[in-house]
C-alpha cells in the first residue's frame, strides 16, 4: 500500500497454518531469538488518513498477536526494532524505547501518513516509553492501549478506554503452562551433558568396583537419571504449574516443594530397603529437591509479578543452602558409588 | 489466587508533592499499585510493585521513584559472572529516573543481536 514514505506491506489478520507452526516452533525453543518480522509501517486491511495507528515490537510472535487480535480492523502498524524480542522484555531494557520508537515514526512519515496525532501503544511498553517525551518530540499523543491484544477490539469500541481488568497483568494457569516448554529446554541443555555424565561416572565406578561397567550404568547410573529427572519435572513443570498453590512467596521455596515430593516418590520406589538411608539415596534425598528450588527459582524471569529487588533478597537466601546441598548430595554420591 | 511476591522489598516511592495528578502512571502499572489521593499519587499496594519502572518514566513530573529492573534469576545469575548480555533481559542493569529518557534519545543503532541466553 503506497504511503508518503514509500510502500507499506499489507498484511492480514488471519493466521497461516506457518505462523501457527512459528508459534508452535517458538514455544518450544526454537528459532526463538532468530523469530522476527522486518520493523516498519504495515497496513493491516484498507487503512486510510483517519485510521488508528498501533505500535509494537519486531517479534513475530509480538505481531501476530496484534494482527491476529484485530479481525476486519483498518489500522497502521508501526514495527519497533526490538531485536526480535517482546514488547514487554523489549521495555524493560530500552530497546522498546523513546528513541526507538521516535525514529520509527520518522522514517514512516507518520505525520504524512495520518491526519490525526495520536498513536496506541501496548501498555507493556511503557516501561521503555516516557509519553510526554514522545509528545514532545513528535507532537504525537501517546495512548497505552491494553496488556493484552485481544481485548483491542472492545478497547477501540469503548473510546479507546481500558477498563481495569485490561490495564492488569495475569498469570493464569493457561499463561503459565505455555512456558514451560521453554524452561524444559533450557534445563535439558544442560541436562544433555549432565545425564551422560552421571550414567557414565556410575559406569566407570562400577568397573573399578568389580561388577563391571554395565552394572554400573543399569544400577546406580540409571537410578541418577531417574533421580534427575524426577529434579526436572518438580522444578521445570510442577513449580511453574502448581505456583499459586505451593507454600511461600518465594520461587526457590515454592520449588522446593515438588522437590521433596520427587524425594519422597524416589525414596519409596527405591529398589533396595530405603530406611535408614544409604549414601546413594541419601545423595539423591539432598540434591533432588536443591535441583528442583533452583529451576523454580529460574522461572521469576517468565513469571509477570517478580522485582528485582525481590529476585536478590530470595537469591542471596536460596542459593548458599541450594548450592550446599547440592554439592553435599554429589559428594555423597561419588562416595557411594566408589567406596560403598 | 492472588499471586503476591515478597513483602517489604520494592523500592518504589511516590513523592505526592511533586505530582501533578494526571494520573498516567495508574494507566501504566500493570498491578494496581498507584492510587490518587486528592489528586496526588500515592502507593496503594506497596508489595504488588515488580520495580517495572513504567510509572517512573511515564511521570512528566518525576513524582516517582524506582530502582527498576527486571526480576529474573537468570539475569542476575548472568550478571553475577559478568555475562554480557543484549537487549534481552539477560543481564541486570538497574535504571535511573532521570537518566534513562534523555540517554536513550540518539542512542546507537542496537546493538547486533547475539544469542541470549534467557527470555
Amino acid at each position: 500500500m503506497e504511503t508518503p514514505a514509500g510502500p507499506a506491506p499489507r498484511v492480514g489478520s488471519r493466521l497461516s497454518r506457518a505462523d501457527h507452526l512459528g508459534t508452535f516452533k517458538v514455544r518450544w525453543g526454537m528459532r526463538r531469538h532468530d523469530y522476527a518480522v522486518a520493523p516498519g509501517l504495515y497496513a493491516l486491511g484498507s487503512p486510510g488518513p483517519d485510521s488508528p495507528v498501533l505500535a509494537s515490537a519486531n517479534y513475530k510472535l509480538s505481531f501476530d498477536h496484534l494482527r491476529a487480535a484485530c479481525p476486519g480492523l483498518d489500522a497502521w502498524l508501526l514495527v519497533l526494532d526490538t531485536n526480535g524480542i517482546n514488547v514487554w522484555c523489549a521495555a524493560g531494557k530500552g530497546a522498546m524505547g523513546t528513541a526507538e520508537l521516535v525514529k520509527r515514526m520518522d522514517q514512516a512519515r507518520l505525520d504524512q501518513v495520518v491526519s490525526h496525532r495520536k498513536i496506541i501503544l501496548p501498555q507493556l511498553a511503557a516501561p521503555g516509553v516516557a509519553a510526554h517525551e514522545v509528545k514532545r518530540l513528535t507532537g504525537f499523543r501517546v495512548v497505552y492501549g491494553p496488556v493484552r491484544a485481544q481485548d483491542l477490539p472492545a478497547f477501540l469500541e469503548a473510546g479507546r478506554r481500558a477498563s481495569p481488568e485490561m490495564r492488569r497483568v495475569s498469570f493464569t494457569t493457561g499463561q503459565r503452562a505455555v512456558l514451560i516448554p521453554v524452561e524444559l529446554v533450557g534445563a535439558l541443555r544442560v541436562y544433555a551433558w549432565l545425564l551422560p555424565a552421571v550414567v557414565a561416572v556410575a559406569g566407570l565406578a562400577g568397573l573399578l568396583g568389580g561388577p563391571g561397567f554395565w552394572a554400573g550404568v543399569a544400577g546406580p547410573g540409571l537410578r541418577a537419571a531417574a533421580a534427575l529427572l524426577l529434579a526436572l519435572a518438580g522444578g521445570a513443570i510442577l513449580g511453574p504449574l502448581l505456583l499459586p498453590w505451593l507454600p511461600g512467596r518465594a520461587f526457590a521455596l515454592k520449588g522446593l516443594w515438588p522437590g521433596l515430593a520427587g524425594a519422597l516418590a524416589l525414596w519409596a520406589l527405591w529398589p533396595h530397603p530405603a530406611w535408614p538411608p544409604g549414601a546413594e539415596l541419601g545423595a539423591w534425598l539432598l540434591a533432588v529437591p536443591a535441583l528442583s528450588s533452583f529451576m523454580t527459582m529460574n522461572f521469576t524471569g517468565a513469571s509477570t509479578y517478580t522485582s528485582l529487588s525481590g529476585v536478590k533478597k530470595e537469591m542471596r537466601r536460596a542459593v548458599p543452602p541450594q548450592i550446599a546441598a547440592a554439592s553435599a548430595g554429589l559428594l555423597l554420591w561419588l562416595f557411594a558409588v566408589f567406596f560403598a | 489466587m492472588p499471586l503476591q511476591y515478597l513483602k517489604d522489598v520494592t523500592t518504589l516511592r511516590a513523592n505526592p508533592e511533586l505530582c501533578l495528578g494526571c494520573g498516567l502512571c495508574l494507566e501504566v502499572c500493570p498491578h494496581g499499585v498507584l492510587e490518587l489521593r486528592d489528586q496526588r499519587v500515592a502507593v496503594a499496594r506497596q508489595d504488588d510493585c515488580m520495580e517495572c519502572g513504567a510509572c517512573m518514566i511515564n511521570c512528566p513530573a518525576g513524582a516517582l521513584h524506582v530502582q527498576a529492573g527486571v526480576g529474573c534469576a537468570q539475569a542476575v545469575i548472568n550478571s553475577a559472572l559478568g555475562r554480557t548480555g543484549d537487549s534481552c533481559c539477560c543481564t541486570i542493569e538497574p535504571r535511573d529516573a532521570q537518566a534513562l529518557p534523555q540517554a536513550d534519545i540518539g542512542l546507537a543503532p542496537p546493538p547486533k543481536r547475539k544469542r541470549p541466553g534467557c527470555c
